[in-house]
């Protein structure tokens, strides 16, 4: 019973987990989809996120940090309302953040050749990591303890091994209606059509009469607000923030978007979810060191197997 | 909208003016000073071989290329520094070569995007009426992906599209291209049809007969030049016409 409860245990780690990774993965796919741009800056715009939102948390409420930490545990109203303006402030940031990125470093090679943007990435991800060191330093700064971390299966007086904290529930509580509502704009709306039109058919695209330059600005938009939300969510979920974040959480998450096959949306989400629950069992079971050794083998499995991905279309279901 | 009812077409003025226009694609000089009118409520059709320019034409009107020389006019309004999504809101809109439906997005989702720049929902709703009225076949396909469509009918939801956008001049760029003779004769009627409700249309052909069959008046394209212009009674007879593009001896 033990074995079984320590792999639901695993589960809920590595589904927390997923969902961060999953939002992350959402801005390489969205953006890979409509520019074909691996956006190698994405990690690094996650990572100001989080520390946007160390800034923010330490301006706003270093009272409620104190109390949480003397483990006084009643709750305190205003820490919800802090935690909404670091949230909305961190996406508000990164949304801007990703669109001037576009805006000086992509957007006038996109029509140049197909290495100018990838290495023009890369240079935005390094002045991103420095821009992380000039702000925090090069160690990894304590992210303030909002999220107080009580056990809910015992709070419910069910006696297991097993440990669901209010930290698993804050992820999930932010992540899944941003997913969700994500999907919807994309969906249903006009606007989200005219994106997926634009990431189908460009010069069509221009023919309806929808000036491309800005659904692609909003696709920045909406792939760095997703990423300021995780950085702020996996700050209190990890309780710390350092420069590198940007580089492992961005593999990650880069990985799990062509895993699920990169441009798919649903692909993201299911790739996500399915790279956090398999680090987390890798974590559990064999050793953490083992654990991108078992990402990266299984994202080449795959690929080996399927060249697009999961659910990724063929080149042929694409043209 | 049915051809039986409408009234005798009046041709009209100028409508669109194209003026000694260069277009390179990189270096290569690919319209090399074409001039073209076309008066309202005319079919004015663009012939010539492959490579001729044709479709770089149409390209340069609805703003997807630019002119590196020369002036492209609606109602006399200049469109060389108008961006092709503004082009659009002009009046001016294209069904391209090779369809460019979004294969993604259903049938209904493709006519929604062409109707983009109009928020009159009800006005859309009506249009959209209209173009189901003109392909039946696309009422059927309503929810399915374009790109699982036929040849024929993405040519229809090609055509439909542009009609969403409601169009004074409507581009269609090589409308036969890959059909059967029997859905070629469904897209011409339909031309037809939408040209007597007061639409411009300007067709770029391969199958010289069935545009001269519909149009009012031709450009004949040879290298990035108009190298004949003729109404298309008379291009009919054309010596050169016949041996070139009628295939005759």
């Amino acid at each position: 019973m033990l074995t079984f409860e320590y792999f639901l245990q695993q589960l809920v780690t590595g589904l927390a987990n997923g969902m961060l990774i999953t939002l992350v993965a959402i801005g390489y796919t969205l953006v890979y989809g409509i520019v074909e741009i691996i956006n190698f800056a994405h990690g690094d715009v996650f990572m100001l996120g989080a520390f946007s939102s160390v800034t923010t948390l330490q301006a706003l409420g270093a009272q409620a940090v104190k109390r949480v930490a003397n483990k006084d545990q009643s709750p305190i109203p205003e820490t919800y309302l802090w935690l909404l303006i670091a949230l909305v402030t961190s996406m508000v940031f990164c949304a801007t953040l990703n669109v001037l990125i576009e805006r000086l470093a992509y957007r006038r090679l996109r029509r140049g050749s197909r290495m100018a943007p990838l290495i023009s990435a890369i240079g935005v991800s390094f002045i991103l990591q420095n821009v992380g060191i000039y702000w925090k330093g090069v160690s990894p700064v304590n992210f303030p303890r909002y999220i107080p971390q009580i056990d809910l299966v015992k709070a419910m007086g069910i006696d297991s091994f097993v440990r669901v904290t209010t930290k698993d529930v804050f992820v999930l509580i932010v992540t899944v209606p941003l997913v969700i509502a994500l999907t919807l704009f994309i969906q249903r709306t006009k606007l989200g059509k005219a994106m997926r039109a634009t990431a189908q058919d460009r010069d069509a695209a221009q023919l309806m009469g929808i000036d491309t330059n800005r659904t692609i600005a909003l696709t920045f938009l909406l792939g760095g607000a997703l990423a300021g939300a995780a950085g702020l969510v996996s700050g209190l979920y990890n309780n710390t923030a350092g420069f590198q974040m940007g580089f492992s959480y961005g593999l990650n998450s880069f990985t799990a978007a062509v895993l699920g096959g990169i441009g798919n949306l649903n692909g993201a989400m299911l790739g996500g979810v399915f790279i956090g629950i398999l680090a987390a069992m890798s974590d559990g079971y064999l050793d953490a060191r083992w654990t991108p050794v078992v990402i990266f083998g299984t994202l080449n499995l795959v690929l080996i197997i399927r060249p697009s991905g999961i659910l990724g279309q063929d080149l042929a279901e694409r043209a | 909208m049915s051809a039986s009812a409408s009234p005798a077409r009046v041709i009209g003025s100028v409508v669109l003016e194209v003026t000694d226009v260069h277009t390179y694609y990189g270096n290569i000089h690919a319209l090399q000073g074409v001039s073209i009118s076309v008066r309202e409520r005319e079919i004015v059709t663009l012939l010539g071989s492959n490579g001729a320019g044709k479709s770089t034409t149409l390209k340069t009107i609805s703003g997807l290329l630019r002119p590196r020389q020369g002036t492209v006019k609606l109602r006399g309004e200049t469109l060389n520094n108008v961006p092709a999504h503004q082009i659009v809101r002009r009046g001016i809109c294209q069904s391209p070569e090779g369809r460019h439906v979004f294969p993604r997005l259903s049938v209904d989702e493709n006519l929604a995007m062409g109707a983009f720049i109009h928020n009159d929902t009800k006005q859309v709703a009506i249009d959209r009426e209209r173009v189901l009225d003109l392909f039946p076949r696309l009422r059927e396909r309503l929810r399915q992906k374009a790109g699982t469509l036929s040849g024929g009918e993405q040519q229809m939801l090609a055509i439909g599209r542009a009609m969403m956008g409601r169009p004074t001049v409507l581009l269609l760029d090589e409308p036969s291209m890959g059909l059967s003779p029997l859905l070629t004769d469904v897209i011409f009627d339909a031309i037809k049809e939408i040209n007597h409700s007061g639409v411009t249309v300007v067709v770029v052909e391969q199958n010289a007969q069935l545009a001269l069959s519909i149009a009012d008046r031709g450009y004949v394209m040879q290298t990035g030049r108009i190298v004949l212009t003729d109404t298309a009674d008379s291009l009919v007879k054309n010596e050169m016409v016949r041996k070139a593009y009628l295939g005759e001896e």
